[in-house]
Protein backbone atom coordinates (compact mmCIF):
# COMPACT_ATOMS: atom_id res chain seq x y z
CA UNK A 1 0.00 0.00 0.00
CA UNK A 2 2.48 2.61 1.14
CA UNK A 3 5.48 3.23 -1.02
CA UNK A 4 7.96 4.03 1.70
CA UNK A 5 9.25 1.99 4.61
CA UNK A 6 8.49 4.77 7.04
CA UNK A 7 6.02 7.57 6.51
CA UNK A 8 5.53 10.33 9.01
CA UNK A 9 2.51 12.46 8.26
CA UNK A 10 1.63 15.82 9.75
CA UNK A 11 3.23 15.01 13.06
CA UNK A 12 2.70 17.70 15.68
CA UNK A 13 3.37 18.00 19.37
CA UNK A 14 2.02 20.68 21.67
CA UNK A 15 2.72 20.98 25.36
CA UNK A 16 0.14 22.43 27.71
CA UNK A 17 1.15 25.74 29.24
CA UNK A 18 0.39 26.91 32.75
CA UNK A 19 -2.63 29.11 33.22
CA UNK A 20 -4.80 30.08 30.30
CA UNK A 21 -2.04 30.34 27.72
CA UNK A 22 -2.60 28.35 24.56
CA UNK A 23 -0.60 25.11 24.30
CA UNK A 24 2.96 25.53 23.06
CA UNK A 25 3.35 24.00 19.61
CA UNK A 26 6.90 22.70 19.52
CA UNK A 27 6.59 21.46 15.96
CA UNK A 28 3.86 20.76 13.46
CA UNK A 29 3.37 19.67 9.86
CA UNK A 30 6.32 17.33 10.17
CA UNK A 31 6.31 15.08 7.13
CA UNK A 32 9.06 12.80 6.00
CA UNK A 33 9.72 9.37 4.62
CA UNK A 34 12.54 6.92 5.21
CA UNK A 35 13.48 4.01 2.98
CA UNK A 36 14.63 0.68 4.28
CA UNK A 37 18.34 0.67 5.05
CA UNK A 38 18.65 4.45 5.00
CA UNK A 39 20.74 6.35 7.51
CA UNK A 40 18.98 9.58 8.41
CA UNK A 41 20.43 12.33 10.57
CA UNK A 42 18.37 15.19 11.99
CA UNK A 43 20.00 18.49 12.79
CA UNK A 44 18.43 21.47 14.45
CA UNK A 45 18.97 23.89 17.26
CA UNK A 46 18.05 23.02 20.82
CA UNK A 47 14.36 23.34 21.47
CA UNK A 48 13.22 22.52 17.94
CA UNK A 49 11.73 19.28 19.19
CA UNK A 50 14.01 16.81 17.46
CA UNK A 51 14.29 14.68 20.59
CA UNK A 52 10.51 14.80 20.91
CA UNK A 53 10.16 13.48 17.36
CA UNK A 54 12.53 10.66 18.23
CA UNK A 55 10.61 9.89 21.42
CA UNK A 56 7.37 9.77 19.45
CA UNK A 57 8.94 7.39 16.93
CA UNK A 58 10.17 5.31 19.87
CA UNK A 59 6.69 5.32 21.37
CA UNK A 60 7.87 6.98 24.57
CA UNK A 61 5.92 10.14 23.84
CA UNK A 62 2.60 10.59 22.08
CA UNK A 63 2.06 13.01 19.21
CA UNK A 64 -0.69 15.59 19.53
CA UNK A 65 -1.54 15.04 15.92
CA UNK A 66 -0.38 13.11 12.88
CA UNK A 67 0.56 9.56 12.09
CA UNK A 68 3.63 7.36 11.97
CA UNK A 69 3.42 4.48 9.54
CA UNK A 70 6.09 1.80 9.44
CA UNK A 71 6.02 -1.11 7.02
CA UNK A 72 2.47 -0.21 6.04
CA UNK A 73 1.16 -0.24 9.60
CA UNK A 74 0.42 2.72 11.79
CA UNK A 75 2.32 2.43 15.05
CA UNK A 76 1.70 3.83 18.47
CA UNK A 77 3.39 3.02 21.76
CA UNK A 78 6.81 1.44 22.18
CA UNK A 79 7.72 -1.86 20.63
CA UNK A 80 10.67 -4.14 20.17
CA UNK A 81 10.84 -3.50 16.44
CA UNK A 82 12.29 -0.08 17.26
CA UNK A 83 15.58 0.04 19.15
CA UNK A 84 16.70 3.15 20.97
CA UNK A 85 20.18 4.35 21.84
CA UNK A 86 19.83 7.05 24.44
CA UNK A 87 22.13 10.00 24.92
CA UNK A 88 23.36 8.87 28.31
CA UNK A 89 23.78 5.15 27.58
CA UNK A 90 21.06 4.26 30.15
CA UNK A 91 22.55 0.88 30.93
CA UNK A 92 21.21 -0.90 33.98
CA UNK A 93 24.07 -0.42 36.46
CA UNK A 94 23.49 -3.63 38.41
CA UNK A 95 23.95 -5.78 35.31
CA UNK A 96 27.22 -6.52 33.56
CA UNK A 97 27.82 -5.49 29.95
CA UNK A 98 26.72 -8.95 28.85
CA UNK A 99 23.79 -8.82 31.26
CA UNK A 100 22.59 -5.58 29.74
CA UNK A 101 22.72 -6.90 26.20
CA UNK A 102 21.15 -10.26 27.02
CA UNK A 103 18.44 -8.50 29.04
CA UNK A 104 17.29 -6.92 25.79
CA UNK A 105 17.87 -10.07 23.72
CA UNK A 106 15.82 -12.18 26.15
CA UNK A 107 12.98 -9.65 25.97
CA UNK A 108 13.13 -9.71 22.17
CA UNK A 109 13.16 -13.49 21.77
CA UNK A 110 11.66 -14.96 24.94
CA UNK A 111 11.61 -18.43 23.39
CA UNK A 112 15.39 -18.60 22.98
CA UNK A 113 17.49 -20.84 25.19
CA UNK A 114 20.00 -19.39 27.64
CA UNK A 115 22.85 -20.44 25.38
CA UNK A 116 21.31 -18.85 22.33
CA UNK A 117 20.77 -15.59 24.20
CA UNK A 118 24.32 -15.64 25.49
CA UNK A 119 25.93 -16.39 22.16
CA UNK A 120 23.86 -13.82 20.31
CA UNK A 121 24.66 -11.15 22.93
CA UNK A 122 28.34 -12.00 22.96
CA UNK A 123 28.58 -11.74 19.20
CA UNK A 124 27.24 -8.19 19.33
CA UNK A 125 29.54 -7.24 22.19
CA UNK A 126 32.38 -8.58 20.10
CA UNK A 127 31.21 -6.47 17.18
CA UNK A 128 31.66 -3.30 19.23
CA UNK A 129 35.06 -4.49 20.44
CA UNK A 130 34.07 -5.40 23.96
CA UNK A 131 35.02 -9.08 23.92
CA UNK A 132 36.74 -9.77 27.22
CA UNK A 133 34.98 -6.96 29.05
CA UNK A 134 31.57 -8.61 29.01
CA UNK A 135 31.51 -9.27 32.76
CA UNK A 136 32.33 -5.72 33.75
CA UNK A 137 29.68 -3.52 35.28
CA UNK A 138 28.93 -0.20 33.55
CA UNK A 139 30.62 1.64 36.43
CA UNK A 140 33.85 -0.19 35.60
CA UNK A 141 33.73 0.85 31.94
CA UNK A 142 34.78 4.13 30.39
CA UNK A 143 32.19 6.47 28.86
CA UNK A 144 33.02 5.27 25.36
CA UNK A 145 32.78 1.62 26.33
CA UNK A 146 29.42 2.20 28.01
CA UNK A 147 28.06 3.78 24.86
CA UNK A 148 29.42 0.79 22.91
CA UNK A 149 27.41 -1.52 25.16
CA UNK A 150 24.39 0.67 24.42
CA UNK A 151 25.07 0.30 20.70
CA UNK A 152 25.50 -3.46 21.03
CA UNK A 153 22.25 -3.67 22.98
CA UNK A 154 20.34 -1.70 20.36
CA UNK A 155 21.76 -3.60 17.37
CA UNK A 156 21.41 -6.98 19.10
CA UNK A 157 17.63 -6.88 19.07
CA UNK A 158 17.83 -6.32 15.30
CA UNK A 159 15.11 -3.69 15.21
CA UNK A 160 13.41 -2.59 12.03
CA UNK A 161 14.26 0.98 12.93
CA UNK A 162 17.11 2.12 15.12
CA UNK A 163 16.67 5.45 16.87
CA UNK A 164 19.66 7.32 18.25
CA UNK A 165 19.37 10.46 20.33
CA UNK A 166 22.73 12.24 20.17
CA UNK A 167 24.46 9.00 21.04
CA UNK A 168 27.92 10.51 21.13
CA UNK A 169 27.01 13.84 22.69
CA UNK A 170 28.51 12.96 26.05
CA UNK A 171 31.80 11.62 24.68
CA UNK A 172 35.11 13.37 24.17
CA UNK A 173 36.14 14.13 20.58
CA UNK A 174 38.69 11.30 20.23
CA UNK A 175 36.41 8.59 21.58
CA UNK A 176 33.58 9.96 19.52
CA UNK A 177 35.63 9.60 16.34
CA UNK A 178 36.55 6.01 17.11
CA UNK A 179 32.97 5.02 17.85
CA UNK A 180 31.71 6.82 14.74
CA UNK A 181 34.07 4.62 12.72
CA UNK A 182 32.78 1.53 14.47
CA UNK A 183 29.20 2.57 13.92
CA UNK A 184 29.89 3.12 10.21
CA UNK A 185 31.44 -0.30 9.99
CA UNK A 186 28.59 -2.04 11.79
CA UNK A 187 26.04 -0.16 9.73
CA UNK A 188 27.89 -1.14 6.56
CA UNK A 189 27.46 -4.77 7.55
CA UNK A 190 23.89 -4.71 8.83
CA UNK A 191 22.29 -1.94 6.76
CA UNK A 192 20.07 -1.16 9.66
CA UNK A 193 17.59 1.66 9.08
CA UNK A 194 18.75 4.47 11.35
CA UNK A 195 17.15 7.69 12.50
CA UNK A 196 19.73 9.68 14.42
CA UNK A 197 19.72 13.07 16.09
CA UNK A 198 22.93 14.99 16.26
CA UNK A 199 24.32 18.45 16.87
CA UNK A 200 27.42 17.75 14.91
CA UNK A 201 27.42 18.70 11.21
CA UNK A 202 30.55 16.68 10.44
CA UNK A 203 29.13 13.63 12.14
CA UNK A 204 25.98 13.94 10.04
CA UNK A 205 27.91 14.18 6.78
CA UNK A 206 30.08 11.22 7.71
CA UNK A 207 27.20 8.95 8.65
CA UNK A 208 24.05 9.95 6.84
CA UNK A 209 22.46 9.25 3.47
CA UNK A 210 20.19 12.19 4.09
CA UNK A 211 20.25 15.00 6.62
CA UNK A 212 16.98 16.51 7.70
CA UNK A 213 17.21 20.12 8.76
CA UNK A 214 14.79 21.51 11.26
CA UNK A 215 13.89 25.15 11.74
CA UNK A 216 13.90 26.60 15.21
CA UNK A 217 11.11 25.94 17.66
CA UNK A 218 8.42 26.65 18.56
CA UNK A 219 6.49 25.94 15.39
CA UNK A 220 9.45 24.01 14.09
CA UNK A 221 9.21 22.15 10.78
CA UNK A 222 11.53 19.98 8.80
CA UNK A 223 12.56 22.43 6.12
CA UNK A 224 15.02 20.50 4.01
CA UNK A 225 16.11 16.99 3.34
CA UNK A 226 19.71 17.21 2.18
CA UNK A 227 21.09 14.33 0.15
CA UNK A 228 24.64 13.33 1.06
CA UNK A 229 25.89 11.31 -1.86
CA UNK A 230 29.55 11.05 -0.92
CA UNK A 231 30.25 7.43 -1.85
CA UNK A 232 30.59 4.75 0.79
CA UNK A 233 32.53 3.32 2.46
CA UNK A 234 33.41 6.69 3.93
CA UNK A 235 36.59 7.29 5.82
CA UNK A 236 36.53 9.74 8.66
CA UNK A 237 40.15 10.73 8.23
CA UNK A 238 39.80 11.45 4.50
CA UNK A 239 36.22 12.55 4.06
CA UNK A 240 36.95 16.24 4.53
CA UNK A 241 39.23 16.08 1.50
CA UNK A 242 36.39 14.94 -0.68
CA UNK A 243 35.67 17.71 -3.23
CA UNK A 244 31.98 17.84 -2.30
CA UNK A 245 32.50 17.86 1.43
CA UNK A 246 32.62 21.59 2.00
CA UNK A 247 29.80 22.33 -0.42
CA UNK A 248 27.59 20.12 1.70
CA UNK A 249 29.03 21.35 4.96
CA UNK A 250 28.57 25.00 4.04
CA UNK A 251 25.01 24.33 3.06
CA UNK A 252 24.25 22.72 6.41
CA UNK A 253 26.06 25.39 8.42
CA UNK A 254 24.31 28.14 6.44
CA UNK A 255 21.03 26.60 7.34
CA UNK A 256 21.84 26.44 11.02
CA UNK A 257 23.11 30.02 11.12
CA UNK A 258 20.52 31.84 9.00
CA UNK A 259 17.71 29.83 7.51
CA UNK A 260 16.83 27.84 10.64
CA UNK A 261 15.72 31.17 12.10
CA UNK A 262 14.39 32.97 9.04
CA UNK A 263 12.27 30.00 7.99
CA UNK A 264 10.86 29.46 11.47
CA UNK A 265 7.15 28.73 11.15
CA UNK A 266 7.18 29.72 7.47
CA UNK A 267 7.85 26.52 5.57
CA UNK A 268 5.85 23.44 4.98
CA UNK A 269 2.25 22.83 5.66
CA UNK A 270 -0.19 19.99 5.93
CA UNK A 271 1.11 17.03 3.96
CA UNK A 272 4.07 18.89 2.51
CA UNK A 273 7.31 16.98 2.33
CA UNK A 274 10.50 18.87 3.11
CA UNK A 275 12.29 20.30 0.13
CA UNK A 276 14.79 17.78 -1.21
CA UNK A 277 18.16 19.45 -1.63
CA UNK A 278 21.33 18.26 -3.25
CA UNK A 279 23.87 21.02 -2.62
CA UNK A 280 26.45 19.40 -4.89
CA UNK A 281 24.24 19.24 -7.94
CA UNK A 282 22.59 22.47 -6.95
CA UNK A 283 19.09 21.07 -7.04
CA UNK A 284 16.58 22.50 -4.62
CA UNK A 285 19.10 24.93 -3.20
CA UNK A 286 17.25 28.02 -2.02
CA UNK A 287 18.25 31.54 -3.00
CA UNK A 288 21.28 32.90 -1.29
CA UNK A 289 20.27 34.91 1.74
CA UNK A 290 17.57 32.49 2.65
CA UNK A 291 14.56 34.12 1.02
CA UNK A 292 11.84 31.76 2.04
CA UNK A 293 10.21 30.19 -0.93
CA UNK A 294 7.41 27.98 0.20
CA UNK A 295 7.96 25.06 -2.08
CA UNK A 296 6.65 21.64 -1.46
CA UNK A 297 9.34 19.13 -2.24
CA UNK A 298 8.49 16.37 -4.60
CA UNK A 299 9.86 13.75 -2.19
CA UNK B 1 54.34 3.19 61.71
CA UNK B 2 51.53 0.71 62.06
CA UNK B 3 48.53 0.97 59.77
CA UNK B 4 45.41 2.92 60.62
CA UNK B 5 43.48 -0.22 61.50
CA UNK B 6 46.16 -1.54 63.86
CA UNK B 7 46.43 1.78 65.64
CA UNK B 8 42.67 2.00 65.98
CA UNK B 9 42.55 -1.54 67.35
CA UNK B 10 45.25 -0.79 69.91
CA UNK B 11 43.36 2.33 71.02
CA UNK B 12 40.13 0.33 71.20
CA UNK B 13 41.64 -2.25 73.49
CA UNK B 14 43.18 0.53 75.57
CA UNK B 15 39.78 2.17 76.07
CA UNK B 16 38.32 -1.15 77.15
CA UNK B 17 41.13 -1.78 79.64
CA UNK B 18 40.77 1.71 81.12
CA UNK B 19 37.00 1.32 81.36
CA UNK B 20 37.16 -2.11 82.97
CA UNK B 21 39.91 -0.94 85.31
CA UNK B 22 37.88 2.05 86.44
CA UNK B 23 34.84 -0.15 86.88
CA UNK B 24 36.80 -2.69 88.91
CA UNK B 25 38.27 0.06 91.13
CA UNK B 26 34.91 1.72 91.65
CA UNK B 27 33.28 -1.46 92.76
CA UNK B 28 36.20 -2.86 94.78
CA UNK B 29 35.07 -3.73 98.31
CA UNK B 30 36.48 -1.19 100.74
CA UNK B 31 38.13 -2.27 103.97
CA UNK B 32 36.16 -3.55 106.91
CA UNK B 33 33.19 -1.41 107.75
CA UNK B 34 33.94 1.11 110.47
CA UNK B 35 30.83 0.33 112.38
CA UNK B 36 28.12 -2.27 112.51
CA UNK B 37 25.33 -1.56 110.02
CA UNK B 38 21.93 -1.04 111.38
CA UNK B 39 19.32 -3.53 110.37
CA UNK B 40 17.65 -0.80 108.27
CA UNK B 41 20.85 -0.07 106.37
CA UNK B 42 21.39 -3.73 105.61
CA UNK B 43 17.85 -4.12 104.34
CA UNK B 44 18.08 -1.05 102.16
CA UNK B 45 21.50 -1.94 100.84
CA UNK B 46 22.90 1.35 102.10
CA UNK B 47 26.01 -0.04 103.74
CA UNK B 48 29.33 0.90 102.18
CA UNK B 49 30.31 -2.77 102.26
CA UNK B 50 27.69 -3.69 99.71
CA UNK B 51 29.52 -1.55 97.14
CA UNK B 52 26.16 0.09 96.45
CA UNK B 53 25.18 -3.31 95.04
CA UNK B 54 27.13 -2.77 91.85
CA UNK B 55 28.92 -5.93 90.69
CA UNK B 56 32.56 -5.79 89.67
CA UNK B 57 33.46 -6.74 86.07
CA UNK B 58 34.97 -9.97 87.35
CA UNK B 59 31.60 -10.97 88.77
CA UNK B 60 29.93 -10.20 85.45
CA UNK B 61 32.56 -12.23 83.61
CA UNK B 62 32.22 -15.24 85.86
CA UNK B 63 28.45 -15.10 85.47
CA UNK B 64 28.82 -14.71 81.71
CA UNK B 65 31.12 -17.73 81.61
CA UNK B 66 28.66 -19.77 83.58
CA UNK B 67 25.69 -18.66 81.46
CA UNK B 68 27.45 -19.08 78.15
CA UNK B 69 28.70 -22.55 79.03
CA UNK B 70 25.10 -23.77 79.05
CA UNK B 71 23.19 -21.23 76.97
CA UNK B 72 20.19 -23.38 76.10
CA UNK B 73 19.30 -24.97 79.43
CA UNK B 74 15.69 -24.80 80.47
CA UNK B 75 14.93 -25.36 84.12
CA UNK B 76 11.52 -23.78 84.37
CA UNK B 77 10.05 -20.39 83.57
CA UNK B 78 12.48 -18.40 85.67
CA UNK B 79 15.65 -20.24 84.80
CA UNK B 80 16.26 -20.46 81.09
CA UNK B 81 19.61 -20.17 79.33
CA UNK B 82 20.53 -16.79 77.85
CA UNK B 83 20.78 -18.33 74.38
CA UNK B 84 17.26 -19.64 74.65
CA UNK B 85 15.92 -16.26 75.80
CA UNK B 86 17.75 -14.51 72.94
CA UNK B 87 16.34 -17.04 70.47
CA UNK B 88 12.81 -16.27 71.68
CA UNK B 89 13.43 -12.56 71.16
CA UNK B 90 15.14 -12.95 67.78
CA UNK B 91 12.32 -15.27 66.72
CA UNK B 92 9.71 -12.64 67.58
CA UNK B 93 11.67 -9.91 65.88
CA UNK B 94 12.10 -11.98 62.71
CA UNK B 95 8.42 -12.98 62.67
CA UNK B 96 7.20 -9.40 63.07
CA UNK B 97 9.83 -8.12 60.68
CA UNK B 98 8.98 -10.71 58.01
CA UNK B 99 5.30 -9.82 58.26
CA UNK B 100 6.20 -6.17 57.89
CA UNK B 101 8.32 -6.93 54.79
CA UNK B 102 5.42 -8.80 53.21
CA UNK B 103 3.11 -5.85 53.81
CA UNK B 104 5.41 -2.84 53.49
CA UNK B 105 7.36 -3.69 50.34
CA UNK B 106 4.36 -4.27 48.03
CA UNK B 107 2.46 -1.28 49.43
CA UNK B 108 5.59 0.84 49.24
CA UNK B 109 5.92 -0.27 45.60
CA UNK B 110 2.39 0.89 44.83
CA UNK B 111 2.87 4.18 46.65
CA UNK B 112 6.14 4.76 44.85
CA UNK B 113 4.62 4.09 41.45
CA UNK B 114 1.44 6.08 41.94
CA UNK B 115 1.68 9.74 42.97
CA UNK B 116 -2.07 9.71 43.63
CA UNK B 117 -1.79 6.86 46.11
CA UNK B 118 1.23 8.54 47.62
CA UNK B 119 -0.66 11.75 48.29
CA UNK B 120 -3.71 9.85 49.50
CA UNK B 121 -1.85 7.70 52.03
CA UNK B 122 0.82 10.13 53.09
CA UNK B 123 -1.23 11.86 55.86
CA UNK B 124 -2.00 8.51 57.50
CA UNK B 125 1.60 7.38 57.30
CA UNK B 126 2.76 10.65 58.82
CA UNK B 127 0.34 10.26 61.74
CA UNK B 128 0.98 6.57 62.34
CA UNK B 129 4.76 6.71 61.99
CA UNK B 130 5.59 8.67 65.18
CA UNK B 131 3.39 6.51 67.45
CA UNK B 132 5.48 4.57 69.93
CA UNK B 133 4.94 0.92 69.05
CA UNK B 134 4.35 0.12 72.73
CA UNK B 135 1.28 2.34 72.69
CA UNK B 136 -0.31 -0.32 70.48
CA UNK B 137 0.29 -2.99 73.11
CA UNK B 138 -3.01 -2.67 75.03
CA UNK B 139 -4.95 -2.65 71.80
CA UNK B 140 -3.02 -5.69 70.61
CA UNK B 141 -3.57 -7.56 73.87
CA UNK B 142 -7.27 -6.70 73.80
CA UNK B 143 -7.87 -7.81 70.22
CA UNK B 144 -5.39 -10.64 69.83
CA UNK B 145 -5.75 -11.90 73.41
CA UNK B 146 -2.38 -13.60 73.26
CA UNK B 147 0.71 -12.07 74.79
CA UNK B 148 3.31 -13.67 72.50
CA UNK B 149 1.41 -12.75 69.34
CA UNK B 150 0.89 -9.23 70.66
CA UNK B 151 4.64 -8.81 70.99
CA UNK B 152 5.04 -9.89 67.36
CA UNK B 153 2.35 -7.42 66.36
CA UNK B 154 4.20 -4.62 68.11
CA UNK B 155 7.35 -5.51 66.20
CA UNK B 156 5.35 -5.62 62.98
CA UNK B 157 3.88 -2.18 63.55
CA UNK B 158 7.19 -0.58 64.44
CA UNK B 159 9.17 -2.04 61.54
CA UNK B 160 6.59 -1.37 58.84
CA UNK B 161 7.11 2.42 58.57
CA UNK B 162 10.78 2.76 57.70
CA UNK B 163 10.40 0.03 55.06
CA UNK B 164 7.23 1.55 53.64
CA UNK B 165 8.71 5.02 53.35
CA UNK B 166 12.05 3.82 51.97
CA UNK B 167 10.48 1.43 49.45
CA UNK B 168 8.17 4.17 48.18
CA UNK B 169 11.07 6.59 47.90
CA UNK B 170 13.32 4.06 46.17
CA UNK B 171 10.64 3.09 43.67
CA UNK B 172 9.66 6.69 42.96
CA UNK B 173 13.25 7.68 42.26
CA UNK B 174 14.05 4.95 39.73
CA UNK B 175 15.59 6.68 36.75
CA UNK B 176 13.26 7.52 33.91
CA UNK B 177 15.86 6.20 31.43
CA UNK B 178 15.79 2.71 32.92
CA UNK B 179 12.01 2.64 32.74
CA UNK B 180 12.24 3.80 29.12
CA UNK B 181 14.57 0.89 28.37
CA UNK B 182 11.94 -1.45 29.76
CA UNK B 183 9.22 0.27 27.75
CA UNK B 184 11.09 0.09 24.45
CA UNK B 185 11.65 -3.62 25.11
CA UNK B 186 7.92 -4.04 25.71
CA UNK B 187 8.44 -5.57 29.14
CA UNK B 188 5.21 -6.34 31.00
CA UNK B 189 4.53 -4.32 34.14
CA UNK B 190 5.32 -7.31 36.32
CA UNK B 191 8.64 -7.97 34.58
CA UNK B 192 9.47 -4.26 34.73
CA UNK B 193 8.72 -4.26 38.45
CA UNK B 194 10.77 -7.40 39.07
CA UNK B 195 13.73 -6.87 36.77
CA UNK B 196 14.09 -3.09 36.58
CA UNK B 197 12.37 -1.32 39.48
CA UNK B 198 13.15 -3.89 42.17
CA UNK B 199 16.91 -4.08 41.55
CA UNK B 200 17.05 -0.31 41.07
CA UNK B 201 15.27 0.34 44.35
CA UNK B 202 16.83 -2.59 46.24
CA UNK B 203 19.57 -0.59 48.01
CA UNK B 204 17.01 1.95 49.30
CA UNK B 205 14.60 -0.79 50.34
CA UNK B 206 17.39 -2.53 52.19
CA UNK B 207 18.29 0.67 54.01
CA UNK B 208 14.69 0.76 55.21
CA UNK B 209 14.95 -2.85 56.35
CA UNK B 210 18.11 -2.10 58.24
CA UNK B 211 16.48 0.79 60.09
CA UNK B 212 13.45 -1.42 60.77
CA UNK B 213 15.36 -4.30 62.25
CA UNK B 214 17.31 -1.89 64.45
CA UNK B 215 14.10 -0.38 65.80
CA UNK B 216 12.56 -3.84 66.22
CA UNK B 217 15.45 -4.96 68.37
CA UNK B 218 15.10 -1.83 70.51
CA UNK B 219 11.38 -2.39 70.92
CA UNK B 220 11.38 -6.14 71.61
CA UNK B 221 13.19 -5.68 74.95
CA UNK B 222 10.56 -3.25 76.20
CA UNK B 223 7.72 -5.32 74.75
CA UNK B 224 8.92 -8.46 76.50
CA UNK B 225 9.27 -6.60 79.78
CA UNK B 226 5.57 -5.82 79.48
CA UNK B 227 4.46 -9.17 78.12
CA UNK B 228 6.68 -11.41 80.25
CA UNK B 229 7.13 -15.15 80.00
CA UNK B 230 10.11 -15.54 77.72
CA UNK B 231 12.66 -13.48 75.83
CA UNK B 232 15.62 -11.31 76.65
CA UNK B 233 13.44 -8.41 77.79
CA UNK B 234 11.71 -10.66 80.29
CA UNK B 235 15.10 -12.00 81.36
CA UNK B 236 16.34 -8.50 82.17
CA UNK B 237 13.22 -7.67 84.11
CA UNK B 238 13.27 -11.00 85.95
CA UNK B 239 16.90 -10.55 86.98
CA UNK B 240 16.13 -7.03 88.13
CA UNK B 241 13.40 -8.47 90.33
CA UNK B 242 15.99 -10.93 91.62
CA UNK B 243 18.33 -7.96 92.19
CA UNK B 244 20.93 -9.86 90.14
CA UNK B 245 22.62 -6.77 88.68
CA UNK B 246 25.47 -8.82 87.22
CA UNK B 247 22.95 -10.78 85.15
CA UNK B 248 21.31 -7.53 84.03
CA UNK B 249 24.67 -6.16 82.85
CA UNK B 250 25.45 -9.42 81.13
CA UNK B 251 22.06 -9.31 79.37
CA UNK B 252 22.67 -5.72 78.29
CA UNK B 253 25.94 -6.73 76.67
CA UNK B 254 24.27 -9.67 74.93
CA UNK B 255 21.48 -7.43 73.64
CA UNK B 256 24.11 -5.16 72.14
CA UNK B 257 25.98 -8.01 70.48
CA UNK B 258 22.87 -9.61 68.97
CA UNK B 259 21.64 -6.21 67.75
CA UNK B 260 24.99 -5.63 66.10
CA UNK B 261 24.83 -9.03 64.39
CA UNK B 262 21.30 -8.41 63.07
CA UNK B 263 22.45 -5.09 61.64
CA UNK B 264 25.58 -6.65 60.17
CA UNK B 265 23.56 -9.30 58.31
CA UNK B 266 21.41 -6.65 56.62
CA UNK B 267 24.40 -4.41 55.99
CA UNK B 268 26.05 -7.32 54.20
CA UNK B 269 22.93 -7.97 52.15
CA UNK B 270 22.81 -4.29 51.28
CA UNK B 271 26.42 -4.39 50.19
CA UNK B 272 25.58 -7.27 47.90
CA UNK B 273 22.70 -5.41 46.27
CA UNK B 274 24.33 -2.03 45.98
CA UNK B 275 25.35 -0.82 42.56
CA UNK B 276 27.39 2.06 41.34
CA UNK B 277 26.17 4.32 38.63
Amino acid sequence: MSLHFIEVENLARAFPQPGRQPPLKVFEHVNFTIEKGEFICVIGHSGCGKSTILNILAGLDAASDGAFVMDGKEVSGPSRDRGVIFQNHSLLPWLSALGNVSFAVRARWPEWSRRQVREHSLSYLKMVGLAGAEHKKPSELSGGMRQRVGIARAFAIEPKLLLMDEPFGALDALTRGVIQDELLEIWGRTHQTVFMITHDVDEAILLADRVMLMTNGPDARIAESVVIDIPRPRDRSAIHQHPEYYTIRNHLVDFLITRSKSLQGRVGGPGQQPRSVNPVRGTGVPDRGGTPRVVGGTG
Amino acid sequence: MAGLKTRAAILSVLFLVVFLGAWQLATAPPGAPERELTEYEIMMGLGAGSGAGMPAPTEVFSLAWEELSRPFHDSGPNDKGIGLQLLYSVGRVLAGFALAVVVAVPIGFLIGMSPVLNNALNPYIQVLKPISPLAWMPLALFTIKDAATSAIFVIFICSIWPMLVNTAFGVASVKRDWLNVARTLELSSIRTALFVILPAAAPTILTGMRISIGISWLVIVAAEMLVGGTGIGYYVWNEWNNLDIAAVIFAIIMIGIVGMLLDAVLAQAGHFLRYQE
